[in-house]
């Protein structure tokens, strides 16, 4: 089966091919969980790209509602235009916007639509989707319409865990758990980002990365996001290998540090453990 | 032979359902899984897990499984087909091992799902109850369930004198653990609770009209009206919490962090501290990692303003020193009472509550729990949604 497959720019594994193609084949919401900064948003451009569909991206805040996503009735500018005389407002249809699913329904190709981070939302949110995302197809009060999809988009979900999600939302999604690459699939990543990276510098700084994260109590350890950062900075300071090695495989503070550890609690739990460690050494 | 592996799912807990077993069933046939073991395997995972916490009792049912079938299809015995459905084995299941009498009352109860529900609810609750556990999950008359027994291998439908069947097991003993901490009935309870907290944050949320807005401006406009409105006021509320770590009161704890780290992006402040039985001058700022993250209780309460809601969660369940006398901690020498260290932050967060895992019936038998309460002006509340409820409603005035 053809479909999505890890590509030179996204490095997918096997167990999140064979997810995403569920998902499209069946035309169910596939719901993507994992640490921060793996690659979770970047999936659905790549799953858009694989698939020649045009993505639609909806990000979800705390205040965002369910019904946002489907339209909105304006009726605040109506009121507005019917002070002021205009003759738009006998058409209730003027005023009403439409929402990304909206859009997604109407098209005249598959779409693919992200609905990134929805823990955001209200815990009431993806109750509200529920007969919008089964049956893809949602009415219009105002205008008495019913809006149906043209084609079933792909819709890929993310979730950073913030909030638990309700069984029955959770029973219509394919699930997938991005699992924090290894080591040889970090490398891989690192690769398809800086084809060009020097070899002992990558190492090294990977190396070093892996360290971080396993100084224990970090609030936000780094993720693939920061180390990509981080490259680029030790890239652009054109550091050697060497300025990051350290001589007694001991923790000390990397260069340019500020990349990696982005709160400034770990930033001084660092320096206290490094500290120790040079005395202690 | 599917519909085994599904079962046997949810005899792990994973709540897996029918209707992802049929999109488990579409997707095979649809070719997802290219016909190769590992491909089944992550499909199998992708349709029927839906929370990273049950991956590894799916990977270890599935293991367990897949062993048996491939011994079933050599066999040729008992491997049932894809295309037989759930409905099906779920039917042939209960004709295997109930009576006649027993499906009627399964059927009354709203069937085997909701039957296994509420047994897992009750065992939940019995477990949290008693220490240990009793045998049984309630005793006829004063149970639905009095008819079904419990033991500790799994959980047996079946009247009494049936005992000879073989037992349909729901947990294998290592999700009966599981269950020990109360997972379960934690997520439960945390869904309803998480809602009152919400409502909590978010008070006042509502984009409303501004009147005088409104007026004033459609004056200015001559007439023609327009309409103002209050922006909405969001996550206004700032907390502080308190949790008491060590020993008996971890679990809860944990379950109440978790609660309250679910409801963190809709608090405008929500910053956490750790103690042990009472605090004193010290706090910690991360539960594991204690003589790292210490901090003085001064600083604290210098940092955060008259503004925010103080909540305490602990058993406050000690020895009396503890409260009352310098020197009474259990961890460290404290120059002064934990008394006075409360009186100084209730002095502090006027607006504060104490949450207390333990049931409130059983505070009356220990004193320490009085002494706290008095400190708390009676501000006292169960863990439990409800008493989040009463809690919120102080926190509120
Ligand atoms: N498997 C991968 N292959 C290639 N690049 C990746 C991969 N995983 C992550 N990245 C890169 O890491 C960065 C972060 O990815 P992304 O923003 O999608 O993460 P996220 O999981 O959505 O994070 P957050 O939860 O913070 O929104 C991007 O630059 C992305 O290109
Ligand atoms: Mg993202």
């Amino acid at each position: 089966m053809s479909g999505f497959k890890s590509t030179e720019r996204y490095i997918a594994s096997r167990d999140l091919e064979v997810a995403v193609n569920a998902a499209v084949a069946l035309q169910r919401p596939l719901l993507v969980k994992g640490e921060p900064g793996t690659g979770k948003t970047v999936l659905a451009h790549e799953v858009a790209a694989a698939l020649g569909h045009p993505l639609l991206e909806w990000h979800v805040k705390s205040t965002t509602k369910a019904q946002q996503g489907l339209y909105e009735y304006d009726a605040v500018s109506r009121l507005r235009d019917s002070q002021l005389g205009d003759p738009k407002v006998a058409d209730i249809a003027n005023y009403i916007v439409r929402g990304k699913l909206w859009d997604a329904f109407e098209a005249d190709r598959p779409q693919v639509v992200l609905i990134d981070e929805i823990d955001k939302a209200d815990i009431e949110f993806p109750n509200d989707l529920l007969l919008e995302l089964d049956r893809m197809q949602f009415f219009v009060y105002e205008t008495r319409q019913t809006i149906t999809a043209k084609h079933r988009p792909v819709v890929i979900i993310t979730s950073n865990n913030e909030k638990e999600l309700p069984d029955a939302f959770l029973r219509r999604c394919f699930f997938h758990y991005i699992r924090f690459p290894d080591r040889p699939t970090m490398e891989r990543i690192v690769d398809a980002h800086y084809p060009g990276l020097q070899r002992d510098l990558a190492r090294e700084a990977l190396t070093v990365f892996f360290q971080v994260r396993d100084v224990p109590g970090l609030k936000k350890k780094p993720a693939t996001s920061e180390l990509l950062d981080w490259l680029k900075l030790l890239m652009i300071e054109d550091l050697p290998a060497e300025a990051l090695r350290s001589q007694d495989a001991k923790l000390v503070i990397p260069p340019l540090h500020g990349a990696l550890l982005k709160n400034e609690q770990d930033v001084h739990l660092f320096e206290r453990l490094a500290f120790l460690n040079r005395r202690g050494g | 032979m599917f519909a085994q592996f599904v079962l046997a799912l949810r005899e792990a807990g994973v709540p897996a359902s029918i209707t992802e077993y049929l999109t488990l069933l579409g997707a095979m046939r649809a070719g997802v899984a290219d016909y190769s073991v590992e491909d089944f395997y992550y499909l199998s995972r992708a349709a029927l897990v839906k929370d990273e916490r049950h991956l590894d009792r799916f990977d270890r049912v599935f293991g367990q499984v897949f062993r048996g079938l491939e011994a079933a299809a050599e066999g040729g015995d008992g491997g049932i087909a894809p295309r037989d459905l759930p409905e099906e084995w779920l039917r042939r299941m209960a004709e295997k091992h109930l009576t006649p009498e027993e499906r009627a009352q399964v059927e009354a109860r709203g069937g085997f799902d909701k039957l296994m529900e509420t047994l897992r609810q009750r065992l939940a609750e019995q477990q949290g109850r008693h220490q240990g556990g009793s045998k049984w999950i309630g005793t006829a008359g004063t149970s639905p369930f009095g008819a079904y027994g419990y033991n500790p291998e799994g959980v047996r439908i079946g009247q009494d004198k049936s005992r000879h069947r073989r037992a349909v097991k729901v947990w294998d003993k290592r999700e009966f653990r599981d269950l020990d901490d109360g997972v379960e009935l934690g997520t439960r309870n945390i869904k309803l609770a998480l809602r009152r907290l919400r409502r909590f944050a978010r008070e006042g949320a509502a984009t409303e009209l501004d009147m005088a807005g409104t007026i004033r401006a459609t004056a200015h406009n001559a007439g023609s009206l327009d309409l103002k409105m209050v922006p909405e006021r969001h996550n206004a509320v700032k907390v502080l919490l308190f949790f008491d770590v060590g020993g008996s009161m971890d679990d809860h704890v944990r379950a109440s962090e978790e609660l309250f780290s679910a409801a963190r992006s809709e608090f405008k402040h929500l910053a956490f501290f750790y103690f042990h039985n009472c605090p004193y001058e010290r706090v910690w700022r991360q539960n594991q990692r204690r003589r790292d993250a210490m901090i003085p209780t001064e600083e604290v309460i210098r940092t955060y303003g008259p503004d925010y809601r103080a909540i305490f969660v602990g058993d406050a369940t000690m020895s009396p020193y503890e409260i009352a006398t310098p020197g009474g901690s259990v961890e460290h020498w404290n120059d002064e009472p934990g008394a006075t260290w409360m009186a100084r932050l209730l002095g502090q967060w006027r607006r504060s509550a104490w949450l207390n895992p333990a049931p409130r019936d059983e505070w009356g038998f220990t004193q320490s729990v009085g002494m706290v309460r008095q400190l708390m002006e009676d501000r006292m509340y169960p863990l439990t949604p409800g008493g989040l409820d009463e809690m919120i409603r102080e926190l509120s005035r």
